[in-house]
């Protein structure tokens, strides 16, 4: 169920899905609570949960290397936060691991409030991580790019998710 | 008070083919393991994140088992992934913590409330359906084998001796005797992965 000009939880699992994502670890945000319904609905991908973002990169990264196929589900405030272990676990172990980064204070109309729309992009630019902005359905190719990308890389990509779900929202 | 080199010599004795993420404890398991293609030596990548790095290797891989020796100050850094890995309940998982109460790499300055803390009780109330603490070699060489051939996720904590290095970084002998890269290398070799 969606709206024109949203991006859509089904559409966001059929790129997991086309992608084999084997493992998500994620923390919840407001922009993936109609997700988690989906995902948790979905017998070829096991939910980790954790209790703080930069754990996320550790546990994705052992399951890489154990043969999973991990996405990491994650909101900017999070993201900041975990910035050493994203350079430790992430890019020090090379990881090929797209994280999708609900962008939380995003806005093309009118000004940001929110500082953690701010300072998120300086963040990845710092970091030298690429990414991508992903607003609506229309965008969603963009997440099979990034997967593509880490995967030639052997780094981490993230998705910004411009957008929240329309579970919480709608 | 264990000494750390003694009671990895006991635990090989019941390794079995586990994999082993050495963690702190590679400058003496490197010597003593007997299965180096299935050792994951890794330094340090970032603090706080060994736990839930095991946890990840563990749940990709379902029908090995996973050992992970943890250490004290890592795990303050991230007490609740003990929650996550009781939620997810991986039976293949292994969790020793070596408890030597200091940031040894560091000049040895005490962890935060390093006499009293029950780390045990701490997995324990975050729902693992084991949890241990020795103080001393012989309980522990007791129970090991027990320990072993059970199932997990287990916790068992210990309390170490102390090998506090206090010299600056650039001048301490090298930890690891392969790199980071080649111990992944050897360990996706040895389990067939090639993702």
């Amino acid at each position: 169920m969606t709206t024109e000009g949203s991006l859509s939880p089904e559409t966001v699992l059929a790129e997991m899905k086309k992608n084999g994502i084997t493992h998500v670890v994620w923390l919840p945000d407001s922009e993936t609570n109609w997700l988690y319904l989906l995902m948790k609905a979905e017998p070829s991908i096991t939910l980790v949960a954790v209790p703080r973002e930069g754990l996320a990169y550790s546990a994705a990264a052992g399951i890489y290397i154990g043969g999973g196929t991990p996405v990491i589900l994650i909101q900017n405030t999070g993201m900041m936060e975990s910035g050493d272990s994203m350079r430790g676990w992430a890019m020090g172990l090379n990881i090929p691991v797209v994280i999708m980064v609900g962008y939380r204070g995003y806005t093309r109309h009118g000004v940001n409030k929110d500082t953690a729309a701010t300072y998120t992009e300086p963040f990845l630019n710092a970091f030298r991580i690429q990414y991508y902005l992903v607003e609506n359905s229309s965008d969603a190719p963009r997440i099979s790019v990034a997967f593509e990308e880490a995967k030639k890389t052997k780094r981490p990509v993230a998705i910004l998710v411009g957008d929240e779900y329309h579970g919480f929202n709608r | 008070m264990i000494v750390m080199e003694e009671m990895l010599k006991v635990f090989q004795q019941h390794r079995g083919d586990a994999i082993v993420v050495s963690g702190r404890a590679n400058r003496h398991w490197d010597g003593i393991s007997t299965l180096k293609n299935r050792d994951l030596s890794l330094g340090d990548p970032a603090m706080g994140g060994h736990a839930s790095f095991a946890l990840g290797l563990a749940l990709a891989q379902p029908n090995k088992k996973v050992v992970l020796f943890d250490s004290e100050g890592d795990l303050q850094m991230s007490l609740g992934v003990l929650a996550t890995i009781a939620e997810q309940k991986p039976k293949n998982f292994y969790h020793f913590l070596l408890d030597n109460e200091v940031y040894a790499t560091t000049g040895g300055q005490p962890v935060p409330n390093a006499k009293t803390i029950a780390y045990d009780a701490i997995a324990k109330g975050c729902g693992y359906p084991a949890a241990y603490a020795y103080t001393n070699l012989e309980s522990f060489s007791v129970n090991v084998g027990r320990i072993m051939s059970g199932t997990g996720p287990v916790f068992v904590a210990m309390k170490i001796v102390p090998e506090i290095e206090n010299v600056p970084i650039g001048q301490r002998a090298p930890r690891l005797r392969r790199t980071k890269e080649q111990s992944i290398a050897d360990l996706r070799k040895e389990l067939g992965v090639s993702n």
